[in-house]
């Protein structure tokens, strides 16, 4: 049983999708809680692999392939968490999204492995993301955090418009707002009236972690 | 298919070998010793002991050019072959015998001592891009009689690799083999797995001095590697036209190897040379000039139509600082070398016409070196289809980077600098201190340094060296060696 934990693990921080499916439907099958499986061997390979994309062993291609062999697994669990009516300990909900206009979606994503690795829920909701859907998503999910991302100049406004949207939604006081990409900074964010601004994706999860009041 | 450069038709080789096969005979070559003048007397050459010239052959040059290996290796600490002199094979090593160090606290050049020394051993030792240290500083902290050998002594305490060296005297070789068979075991087994290779150096035009011409025999009876350091300089001791300094240096090299074979037919032997263009305004022999690195390239291909490993000085700077000179210099010669297929380039780490090393240089230059064996390793078809099936598969909407196909392959793609070179979004780059190429470097180097690992190097030898190096030493007024201060 430790052994099937331990190779979820292992397939996750290999980024093998096809192999975490397989073996999440093992470990349920082997009686292991769904919970258990997530903690024990979801939750620390993802912290594993950011260690070591920090370290600068792994690179961005082996992030997102262990993302996606955490979302195969989890894909897996939570039918099973909804089924047995638990819920997985999560740091925070964040929305996240690249604007619309803007089709740039590596820096996004980085950001969205990264807190999905430090123990988010994570909404992705992909690119050219109109101002609407991350309002929806925001209600929705009854998110903390939402993430917008713009790497054009051009773009970049909308990450405004978002906020506007949230405010006349009247979720602008439920929800934190956290800007980035390449035009955006510290001072765009304060213009804009963001809560707060991250350079990279491993700033994005302190910034939000300080914003949610969780240790860091 | 694997990118090559090249400057000669075979025509073209066949003309210069023809003319330093006939400068061979006429005029000859100045040989300043009499033991290599009776080897080639006994050989067939018609020599004139009063004058101290040796009139060869071609049969006598082309019979050595066949008896000489077309490839062998060097061996690491452990035994492992590390280095291949032959074929397609591009290996990188520091240039050599810097008699200034550039220190990166003042900015300023000043002799090195044992210190130095220690600190870039550690780094070479520790640098992947590097294939063999080299014994590049020379201490101005031991007697001149014995700065040959110590720096030797050095970088066989702190490094496993491959070593290129080189004496500055008769006798010190035979020390500086002790040194060597100290640490292989026998003097068949450092025979049989040389760990180093010596450079012996013609002086131009045409003539062998005492010492190099006894260092070149001595290797060659000993079955120790030799690296033949021709080096005329273009319109100044060779002739100014390019290709007539390929000629004369393809002259120099023919008669090496001719003395080395006829000291001990089939030992190893390297088509090697530093010659260089000449600074008609300065008067400076410029290592850094394009000319140097063509003729480089083009004495090489001579030797790779001998069948004959090569080596050449590329990679080098003129600069007297790590600047934006230092780096294109270095950078050019680096990938021409290695597109010129050379077999040993040396050369990280020199700058100021290969006089004065830097440490930050050398980590800077082990980026270019890295970008220059990947450069040279093509553009391989990895896979059939080459891109049909995988851009199919990410369709539109073009999600590579979490295809496994990406993970797969990206790491054989591409070279992955360290730190040193820059790549960061501006900002994140600002944040780190904005700090140059040069600041990075230097950081790198305490890095690499720090992280160094001891060798793991039996104490009975650490001993042997020591007394070798020690008697030496005191044969030279030298009581105590110097203390290194570093771990190891």
């Amino acid at each position: 049983m430790e052994d099937l934990l331990t190779r979820l693990q292992e397939a996750v921080v290999n980024g093998e999708p096809e192999l975490a499916r397989a073996l999440a439907i093992q470990a349920l099958e082997a009686g292991i809680a769904p919970l258990r499986a997530i903690e024990q061997a979801l939750s620390p390979g993802m912290q594993l692999v950011g260690a070591r994309y920090e370290h600068g062993d792994y690179f961005i291609p082996d992030l997102v392939m262990a993302a996606e062999a955490m979302k195969a697994a989890m894909q897996v669990f939570e039918p099973a968490l909804l089924a047995r009516q638990e819920q997985r300990r999560v740091l925070g909900t964040v929305v996240i999204g690249t604007v619309e206009g803007d089709i740039h979606e590596i820096g996004k994503s980085l950001v969205a492995t990264m807190l999905s690795a430090a123990g988010f829920q994570v909404h992705d909701l992909g690119v050219d993301v109109p101002a609407g859907v991350f309002v929806d998503k925001v209600r929705e999910v009854g998110a903390d955090v939402v993430g917008l991302s713009a790497l054009l100049t051009t773009t970049m406004r909308n990450q405004e418009v978002v906020i506007e949207a949230l405010k006349e939604a009247g979720l602008r006081e439920r929800v934190k707002v956290v800007v980035g990409g390449a035009p955006a900074s510290a001072e765009w964010a304060q213009t804009i009236g963001a809560d707060g601004y991250a350079e990279n994706a491993n700033e994005a999860v302190d910034v939000v972690k300080q914003l949610l009041g969780v240790q860091a | 298919m694997r990118p090559r450069l090249q400057f000669l038709s075979p025509e073209t080789i066949e003309r210069i070998l023809s003319e330093a096969y006939a400068l061979l005979e006429e005029p000859g070559v100045r040989i300043h010793s009499d033991r290599a003048l009776h080897l080639r007397a006994e050989g067939g050459a018609r020599v004139d002991f009063e004058r101290q010239v040796a009139q060869i052959p071609p049969h006598l040059a082309q019979q050595a050019v066949e008896t000489a290996p077309s490839s062998f290796h060097l061996y690491n600490a452990a035994g492992s072959p590390a280095v291949h002199y032959g074929g397609e094979a591009v290996h990188f090593d520091p240039g050599s015998a810097a008699i200034e160090l550039l220190d990166a606290h003042t900015g300023r050049s000043r002799p090195p001592v044992t210190a130095d020394c220690v600190r870039f051993v550690q780094l070479a030792d520790g640098l992947e891009a590097l294939d063999a240290v080299a014994t590049s500083l020379v201490c101005a902290d031991v007697p001149q009689a014995i700065a040959d050998l110590y720096r030797l002594y050095l970088v066989l305490l702190y490094t496993d690799k491959p070593v290129v060296t080189g004496a500055f005297g008769v006798a010190s070789w035979h020390t500086m083999k002790e040194l060597l068979v100290a640490v292989a075991g026998s003097e068949q087994a450092l025979a049989e797995r040389p760990r180093a290779i010596f450079d012996v150096c013609p002086s131009p035009p045409l003539l062998w001095s005492e010492i190099t011409c006894e260092n070149l025999m001595d290797c060659a009876l000993h079955r120790i590697p030799a690296e033949l350091v021709s080096m005329p300089l273009a319109g100044a001791t060779g002739p100014a036209t390019l290709l007539g300094t390929v000629v004369q240096h393809t002259a120099e090299n023919l008669s090496g190897v001719t003395i080395h074979q006829l000291a001990n037919p089939g030992a190893p032997i390297v088509w090697g040379g530093s010659p260089a263009a000449f600074d008609m305004r300065t008067g400076t022999t410029p290592m850094g000039a394009i000319e140097t690195m063509m003729i480089d390239c083009a004495y090489a291909e001579v030797g790779k139509f001998l069948g004959l490993p090569t080596h050449a000085y590329l990679g080098m700077s003129d600069a007297k600082v790590v600047d934006a000179q230092c780096g294109l210099e270095s950078g050019i010669g680096a990938v021409l070398g290695a597109l010129a297929g050379i077999n040993m380039i040396s050369g990280p780490g020199m700058l100021d016409f290969e006089s004065c090393f830097s440490l930050e240089k050398l980590v800077i230059d082990a980026e270019i070196v890295g970008m220059a064996k990947r450069l040279v390793k093509g553009l391989v078809e990895r896979e059939t289809p080459l891109g049909l099936e995988v851009i199919r598969q990410a369709g539109h909407a073009g999600h590579f980077l979490a295809l496994p196909h990406t993970r797969r392959w990206f790491r054989a793609e591409l070279f992955i600098p360290s730190p040193v070179i820059d790549r960061d979004f501006r900002r994140e780059w600002e944040a780190k201190g904005s700090l140059t190429v040069t600041e990075r470097a230097a950081r790198r180097v305490e890095e690499v340094i720090a992280a160094y690992q001891p060798k793991e190097l039996p104490p009975e030898v650490r001993r042997e060296l020591e007394e070798i190096t020690l008697r030496a030493a005191r044969a030279a007024g030298m009581e105590y060696l110097p203390v290194a201060e570093s771990k190891g």
